[in-house]
């Protein structure tokens, strides 16, 4: 009852006439972002954040809501109608999605991503709604020993279990804890990592390090080793209003994939990979149209995906909000948002900032609806957005970096970073390293150290204090698992193999 | 083989890369000047553990390196790279930063939106000015105008 009272509260502060044009403008702007190859919601929020000094905290978080939900609708539509995913977690959508379009569907995949899009999205805000109450009331039993703990298991899970390989997922992480480390020491005053240079000592915006990554990076990348001319985008030939049996095979896929999606997204591990491909496999195996799928394109294939896709979403808000806990790279730059506006991300954000948290929740519901609409009737414009010419897009997006780092300092420096950072950002992209654990260990390195710290002042600097409290212990042991365990696996199974 | 050689090269500069940057962590961390007495935990003892941690996985990188190593199996080998694209990029990022702070940043961006531009392949190098420009332009006025952040003079910002 008490949060369906904050949730009104929430909505009567987003459904005012200027939040909900910062909702509009997020959702349309995340849409488009979604839709162009090469951009996506990170690095959007990121050249967005100096709008966090002039603009009141709650309009900013509703336009940040707005380009992340907008994104996962905007990338379904390049998956569709182009062999290349707008983001990563859309990835699965293609498979059906671009045979759907080939073989003529193009507008019912589009309209099933976008409708499954809109039910995902509202189970998932409805979850994230009920949901983080309870974690909050849990959360605020843990100590600083729990927290580092957790916050542990956490680097670990998005940088070693998820992706590729541990050893690169593990190195991108500690890189970006350094570069979190760089700048004077809060609590002694002492600089660290600074070189000697003047204008490390503050640190390095994080603004720059996304920037540089995900537009320099990417950029560099495309220009080395991107595909000549222009990629082909499907027409929609047939209606984008879908037909009863359409409707029958989607709903259920719908209802499964958000209920796969949301949970593991909420996890600390977060990720949409996991629950988009789990969702893909699960549809595949139980569908009765099994022939369609890698063949004609089969429309549960689209449908299930996509919700999982924005569920898990909406799951990646509950660490976010709930425990202070980015696992993703979207979430990290959220983070260093509240850190900016002063707000202290942690299970106390919903005591200490109810207003904003709930009209934040109540943004989500008003931009799935926003969504819904923007992406059906509107869909041919964004097939014009996306065929925009790559030699426009790619220096335009460095135009925007360009102002986006330099327009805030006025510094060389931090064009030379910026620049630096790309390097970095091609390099990891060429030698497959992930990036988002650089953005994460960034952000959440530092407050690893404080809770650390917290912790020994209270132990008066016994280590065990992490190995004495059983729920820091369970989550250590998860998180030695998760490193060590696939590698025991495999040592303890060679002898049988051989 | 000689392909697979290769690609192991470039990993195992990587991981000697990593090594090196773990090298100079471990020299950043030891002149931290450590007053534990200040605090349970001093604010050298995380850069340590960076530098510790960092110099493991450059290590381990190496290994992989020299097992054959892990990229050449993504198609993105050496030889298959735009040297001419990555050229023309890079020449308009360094235009950029060198001109930014005498010619202002619309005609900086201008400049550096035509060879970028150039890079991914267009040929209409007057067209592509006069959106860059254009778009310049309008950034500048949203974040200097309208958001208020200075960024500075230039020859076309004192004529607006």
């Amino acid at each position: 009852m008490d949060t369906l009272a904050h949730l009104a509260n929430g909505f009567s502060l987003a459904l005012t006439p200027i939040n909900l044009l910062w909702c509009l403008v997020g959702v349309t702007v995340g849409t488009a972002i979604g839709v162009l190859p090469g951009l996506g919601p990170a690095l959007t929020i990121a050249l967005l954040l100096p709008l966090t000094y002039k603009v009141d905290a709650t309009s900013a978080f509703i336009l940040f809501a707005g380009i992340y939900y907008g994104a996962m609708y905007g990338g379904s539509t390049t998956s569709i109608l182009l062999n290349t995913p707008g983001e990563s977690a859309s990835i699965v959508t293609s498979l059906e999605g671009n045979r759907m379009a080939r073989n003529g569907r193009a507008g019912a995949a589009l309209s099933t991503a976008a409708i499954g899009s809109f039910v995902a999205g509202t189970i998932g805000t409805i979850g994230l709604t009920f949901v983080a109450e309870p974690i909050v009331r849990f959360a605020l039993k843990f100590g600083p020993a729990e927290y580092f703990s957790l916050m542990v298991l956490s680097f670990v899970t998005v940088s070693a279990v998820l992706g590729n390989s541990a050893l690169r997922g593990l190195t991108a992480l500690v890189v970006g804890i350094f570069l979190g480390m760089i700048g004077i020491d809060l609590q002694t005053g002492q600089p660290r990592f600074a070189f000697g240079v003047t204008e490390l000592l503050d640190g390095i915006n994080v603004l720059i390090v996304a920037v540089g990554l995900f537009a320099v990076g990417e950029t560099l990348y495309l220009a080395a080793h991107g595909k000549s001319g222009p990629p082909e985008v499907l027409e929609v030939k047939d209606s984008i209003w879908m037909s009863a049996a359409d409707w029958g095979r989607s709903w259920k896929a719908w209802i499964r994939g958000s209920l796969v999606g949301f949970p593991i997204g909420a996890m600390p591990a977060g990720g949409a990979e996991v629950p988009t491909f789990l969702s893909y496999w699960m549809e595949k195996r139980f569908s009765k149209h099994q022939h369609e799928f890698g063949t004609v394109g089969a429309i549960e294939g689209v449908a299930g995906p996509e919700a999982a896709n924005n569920a898990s979403a909406a799951g990646v808000l509950v660490p976010m909000l709930a425990l202070g806990l980015p696992t993703s790279a979207t979430a990290a730059i959220m983070l260093s948002a509240f850190q900016s506006y002063g707000i202290n991300p942690g299970p106390q954000l919903l005591d200490t900032q109810p207003a904003l948290v709930w009209s934040l929740i109540a943004s989500l519901y008003i931009g799935n609806v926003m969504l819904l609409v923007l992406n059906l009737p509107l869909v041919g414009l964004w097939v014009k957005i996306l065929k925009v010419p790559e030699p426009l897009l790619y220096a335009g997006i460095l135009v925007f970096a360009t102002i986006g780092t330099y327009g805030i300092s006025r510094s060389v420096v931090d064009l030379l970073l910026l620049y630096a950072m790309g390097i970095m950002g091609y390099l990891m992209r060429r030698f497959d390293f992930p990036t988002a654990p650089v953005i994460i260990g960034m952000i959440l390195g530092p407050l690893a150290e404080q809770e650390f710290r917290r912790a020994m002042t209270i132990s008066q600097g016994d280590l065990t204090i992490f190995l004495t409290r059983p729920l820091s212990l369970t989550l250590l042991i998860i998180a030695f698992l998760g490193v060590a365990g696939p590698w025991i696996w495999s040592r303890l199974r060679k002898p049988a193999a051989v | 083989m000689d392909n697979s050689a290769r690609a192991s090269r470039a990993d195992l500069a990587i991981g000697i890369g990593v090594t090196a940057l773990a090298v100079v962590l471990g020299w950043q961390a030891s002149v931290i000047p450590d007053n534990s007495a200040y605090a349970q935990v001093g604010p050298a003892l995380f850069p340590w553990l960076i530098a510790a941690a960092l110099f493991v996985l450059g290590v381990l990188l190496i290994i992989a390196a020299l097992r054959g190593g892990w990229s050449h199996e993504s198609e993105d080998a050496p030889d298959n790279m735009n040297w001419a694209a990555l050229g023309w990029v890079s020449l308009g990022l360094l235009i950029n930063v060198s001109a930014i702070e005498y010619i202002g940043f619309i005609l900086a961006s201008t400049a550096m939106f035509v060879l970028i531009a150039r890079g991914f392949g267009s040929r209409t190098p007057i067209r592509d000015a006069a959106i860059g420009f254009s778009l310049a332009l309008v950034a500048y006025v949203g974040f200097d105008r309208v958001l208020g952040y200075k960024i500075g003079s230039g020859i076309i910002e004192s004529l607006i």
